[in-house]
């Protein structure tokens, strides 16, 4: 079978961790890392592993555009802007792990099957990552009237962006709760903890259901079948207790324990960004192969 | 009514307050308390959800009443006292910090963990824009050295804070330990330098008192100790204390212990004293809006209260993992 193509723009942390992540894909070929700063870590390791690596950013790359069909854009809101426009003008495919938020919102256990021909997805944001398909897996056996979610992550896995900009993360992702997990209203609350050695990424999930909840049994299976379809691309992904019943409310605990590829174990909220994306993109490759196929 | 203060006091009770109440506020409540604390010449009066701006959650309890109608409310009744809005990042958001300040806030105090104070910025720029007076709140100070309160105390004084606070959330330091955090700011710093107490320890009015000793300008108090876990530094006691000292506050001590009698004290669900849970908040270094939560996942567990928070004492839980404590008792529970 064809692999599909693809590049990593951006070389810091997150670009590297995909890298280490794609190099064990079936179905994705790296072919090409690009960044701005020859000396940056990321280059640095793409040229060891022989990959074809580009330091003049997004410019560089549109002169051999044949190098990828599927670019994953870790760099920042601000430059993704602009790079999603030159990007469609060539025809690529993008997976945006920046809070730009150009494309739908997508999260894989919950909604890919929506946005198999989009150009561009957005990853909303790892809180959302998280939390997101286990409201979903409440709504879909009851309806969620309100969903509310609290993410205590790292310090040390917080980096200057998110910090600059935390309003971000909090109005993101409880737009994701609502359109993707669809609970009528969704908040989001983020918590850094400088604890050391640094904790794992924890996430509370307290739902409000419209009713009294019916079926505790029914709730607890519809979370744990998500938990699994989560852990397939996730496998750090955790409950870490049985879910508390009280009336109408349901809370639900889950921690988040990254792969440990680039970054540390500890920061599950990086992890699960990098893990969702490159299944977004196994998931387009899966379907363009199927098309080709089919003609 | 201008008058000569060495001390500024800001009055925490219809916001700290809201945690020993379970945010159970009312617009009456916040109106009386307000309307009475402007005309004993408080000079600042905090109102918002116990966690800030947007505070209102399950995870730190529901308001009663919309806060931004608490907010409207006290702006509308008072004279001369300026209305104090809390917010911290992560929590609340900018577009509630322009709400509160278009209903009548004239100061904002933007809080966060004693270390994390770089996602502070873009809210500190926006108070200034807003032309608010803007207070940087580091809190759970007692679990940073003085060195690094320093340091993140600076990064607020450079995003254009007009005054940075040392709180001190658990009520966990100790006199000397006060002292030493004040000194390091006011030597460091060329803005006001505030102490914000709780007196889980019984140590509010002895922490403060060394506060203004070192250069403390600004200091927050809560009418009959109406804040989170045993209150904070009991505020009409204060001002009597200062005045006996000395250093005014500008606020009239009668009219303060009539409202505490006649309006706060009828507020209160129990007369606030340090209990078991409220001195194991201090002894173990929690954030003192904890206690009730705890209290709650005791009886739901089966848990001694003391336990869940000494264990969350030891896992360096920061303000905000009300979260943790539910875990925390279900898993002491498991392995009972």
């Amino acid at each position: 079978m064809n692999k599909v193509k693809v590049a990593v723009l951006g070389s810091g942390n997150i670009g590297t961790d995909l890298m280490l992540k794609l190099r064990r894909s079936e179905i994705l070929e790296l072919t090409t890392v690009i960044g701005i700063d020859p000396n940056s870590d990321g280059l640095k390791m793409a040229r060891e592993f022989g990959f074809e690596t580009i330091d003049t950013g997004i410019k560089g790359f549109l002169e051999k555009p044949e190098l990828a069909d599927i670019v994953f854009d870790a760099t920042s809101a601000k430059a993704h802007i602009r790079h999603a426009k030159l990007l469609r003008d060539a025809g690529k495919k993008v997976l945006d792990l920046t809070p730009a938020a150009v494309g739908p919102f997508v999260v894989p256990s919950v909604n890919i099957s929506e946005h198999l021909d989009a150009d561009n997805i957005n990853l909303i944001t790892c809180g959302g990552q998280a939390t997101i398909p286990i409201v979903h897996a409440i709504n879909r056996v009851q309806q969620v009237e309100y969903a509310e979610i609290v993410a205590t992550i790292s310090s040390k896995s917080a980096g200057p962006g998110t910090r600059a900009n935390i309003d971000e993360f909090t109005q993101t992702t409880a737009r994701g709760i609502e359109k993707i997990g669809r609970a009528k209203k969704g908040k989001a609350i983020i918590i850094l903890n400088p604890a050391e050695p640094p904790i794992i990424m924890r996430d509370t999930i307290h739902v409000l259901l419209e009713d009294q909840v019916v079926d505790e049994e029914r709730i607890i299976t519809s979370v744990n079948e998500m938990a699994v379809q989560v852990q397939s691309y996730v496998p750090g992904y955790r409950l870490r207790q049985r879910p508390f019943f009280d009336g109408n409310r349901v809370t639900v605990f889950i921690e988040v324990e990254g792969a440990g590829d680039y970054l540390p174990k500890y920061s599950g909220n990086l992890d699960i960004m990098t893990a969702a994306s490159v299944k977004v993109a196994e998931e387009w490759a899966k379907h363009k192969i199927s098309k080709v196929t089919l003609i | 009514m201008e008058s000569h203060r060495d001390v500024l006091i800001t009055e925490v009770a219809l916001r700290d307050g809201s945690h020993a109440i379970r945010h159970q506020f009312t617009v009456d409540q916040v109106v009386a308390v307000a309307k009475g604390l402007d005309e004993a010449n408080v000079p600042y009066i905090e109102v918002s959800h116990g966690d800030g701006l947007g505070g209102s959650s399950l995870q730190y309890g529901l308001s009663l009443t919309n806060e931004m109608e608490l907010i409207e409310a006290a702006a509308s009744v008072v004279k001369n006292a300026k209305i104090a809005v809390l917010l911290l990042p992560g929590i609340g958001t900018m577009p509630e910090l322009k709400e509160a300040a278009s209903l009548g806030a004239k100061m904002a105090r933007i809080a966060t963990h004693v270390t994390e104070a770089d996602v502070s910025p873009q809210h500190i720029s926006l108070a200034k824009e807003l032309g608010l007076e803007t207070v940087g709140f580091l809190m759970m100070s007692h679990m940073a050295p003085t060195a690094k309160l320093v340091e993140q105390a600076k990064l607020m004084e450079s995003y254009g804070a007009d005054t940075v606070y040392v709180v001190d959330s658990a009520g966990a330091l100790l006199p000397y330990q006060v002292k030493e955090r004040i000194r390091g700011l006011k030597d460091a710093l060329t803005i006001n330098v505030g102490f914000h107490a709780h007196n889980n320890l019984s140590l509010a009015m002895a922490n403060t008192l060394a506060a203004i000793e070192e250069g403390s300008t600004r200091i927050d108090g809560s009418i009959r100790c109406l804040g989170a876990g045993a209150g904070n530094t009991q505020t009409e006691v204060l001002v009597s204390v200062l005045d006996k000292l000395g250093i005014q506050t500008g606020i009239d001590i009668y009219k303060m212990m009539d409202i505490a009698e006649n309006i706060v004290a009828p507020i209160l669900e129990k007369p606030q004293e340090i209990t078991k849970d409220s001195l194991v908040l201090g002894y173990a270094g929690v954030y003192s809006s904890f206690l009730l939560h705890a209290q709650r996942a005791s009886e739901r567990f089966g848990i001694d209260s003391r336990d869940i928070l000494i264990e969350l004492g030891k896992r360096n839980v920061v303000g905000g993992q009300e979260d943790m404590i539910l875990d925390v008792a279900a898993e002491l529970a498991n392995a009972k």
